[in-house]
């Protein structure tokens, strides 16, 4: 079960504060995060991985979508 | 690849070095003491060249916020980061710059100056910086409740470039130093405004800073607040290696000058270096970022970034015509009731743009 959140266009802090609050009530899954700066991408994959989430990040369209995932199957 | 390297903590440390370290090597080629680099009081002295003050001991276009800008929109065109984006409370952002900018310059400083003030041995900075966190917290509290700027959109290529543009314009002003009827572009002959390093080293270690700065994220405010907000240390190990490379550096070049009185561009009014700070801080955070991050933004095409660097600098203008800036003599007559009428506006900000006035109404 995948869940989707878009934080486009928001400011510094929030698009990672945003994530990081969605992660701590999922706690295991999948999740899919749509940003559009290198600086929201960058800080959400650097929090989701210091804490036990793996992320892969795909560049679209100069916009990025990334893949939030637990590594616990 | 290379988009990921600088993701790496190496790079912020080494960023932070190379800011602590610049900035006291342009306090030795001419920069004021301590103040080798302080966005607040760079962008102030900008505002007395172009006659939005007349304070005349503080008027320089200063090329080192030219170069911050331009640093960061080279590395965002070669990285492909450049992105003209607009629309998120651009003139509550314009509010942000003002407010901020008169809590630094009660402080005389901003957060980086406030670091190399401390790195210098100046005490009063401690007062400063306790303003500055203090500032942040309550910032982080809105954070918490749910404050919110709104989302900006991406927008026309133009709209990024006019930051750039205005940097472009302000370096043609200093370079041909054209001389008005009114007396514009004013440079001061004595004081602060009169010391500085040479135009082309200053530009061009500020493009270093802006270049690296835009890659690594760097920010002072955002370094306190993730550590408390989101437990990333991240931007803090650039904050820490800042301050102690340029304390290193102000030992080896024989600046370092520990106490309270007598320090340089600086006034011993505890109360006020804290009060300052403690807009600063609050203004900063609810903006999303400090002066220099603010700089770095608007060199990538964030044009919201732009009007709250162009609030900073009409901010100046006003500091400094109602006699709300500091002296080394103290706060300005009006000092201390703008930081309170500043911080007012600010906690007005921050409940009516979070979840706090919501959760009020429906109770």
């Amino acid at each position: 079960m995948s869940e989707k959140i878009d934080v486009r266009g928001l400011s510094c802090p929030l698009p990672v504060v945003t994530v990081r609050k969605k992660l701590l009530e999922m706690k295991n899954g999948v999740l899919e995060v749509l940003v559009d700066t290198g600086t929201s991408r960058d800080n959400i994959t650097r929090m989701a991985v210091n804490t036990g989430w793996k992320v892969e990040a795909k560049e679209e369209d100069g916009e990025y979508r990334l893949i939030i995932s637990s590594k616990k199957k | 690849m290379l988009k990921k390297i600088f993701c790496f903590r190496k790079y912020i440390i080494f960023t932070g070095v190379f800011i602590g370290i610049s900035a006291t090597v342009l306090q030795k080629l001419g920069n004021p003491a301590n103040m080798g680099i302080c966005i607040a009081c760079m962008e102030r002295d900008i505002a007395g060249a172009l006659g939005l003050h007349r304070a005349a001991v503080v008027q320089y276009i200063r090329p080192e916020i030219i170069g911050f800008v331009f640093g960061s929109l080279i590395a965002a065109l070669i990285f492909k980061e450049f992105k003209a984006r607009s629309g998120s409370a651009p003139l509550m952002r314009f509010v942000l710059g003002f407010l901020a900018m008169i809590g630094a310059l009660v402080f005389l400083g901003c957060p980086w100056r406030t670091l190399l003030r401390l790195a210098g041995g100046d005490g009063n900075a401690l007062f400063g910086l306790a303003g500055l966190i203090t500032g942040i917290l309550v910032g982080i509290f809105f954070i918490k409740s749910g404050y919110n700027l709104g989302r900006n959109q991406r927008t026309y290529p133009l709209v990024g470039w006019i930051m750039p543009l205005i940097m472009m314009g302000l370096f043609l002003l200093l370079l041909f130093r054209p001389q008005l009827p009114s007396g514009a572009v004013f440079f001061s002959s004595q004081g602060p405004g009169s010391q500085h390093a040479p135009l082309f080293i200053a530009l061009l270690v500020a493009m270093v800073i802006g270049f690296l700065a835009q890659r690594t994220r760097f920010c002072t405010v955002a370094a306190v607040r993730d550590v408390i907000l989101i437990k990333d240390t991240y931007l803090f190990t650039g904050v820490i290696s800042l301050l102690l490379a340029a304390l290193v550096s102000n030992l080896i070049l024989k600046q370092f000058h520990p106490g309270f009185q007598g320090q340089p561009i600086a006034h011993t009014n505890q109360l006020w270096n804290f009060g300052g700070m403690v807009l600063a801080g609050l203004a900063f955070t609810l903006a999303g970022g400090c002066p220099g991050r603010q700089l770095f933004l608007s060199g990538e095409g964030d044009a919201d970034a732009a009007v709250f660097v162009l609030g900073m600098i009409v901010g100046a203008g006003f500091a400094h015509n109602f006699d709300t800036a500091s002296s080394p003599q103290g706060p300005g007559l009006w000092g201390p009731a703008s930081v309170i009428v500043g911080l007012i506006i600010c906690l007005i900000i921050g409940f009516s743009m979070s979840d706090l006035m919501k959760k009020k109404k429906e109770a």
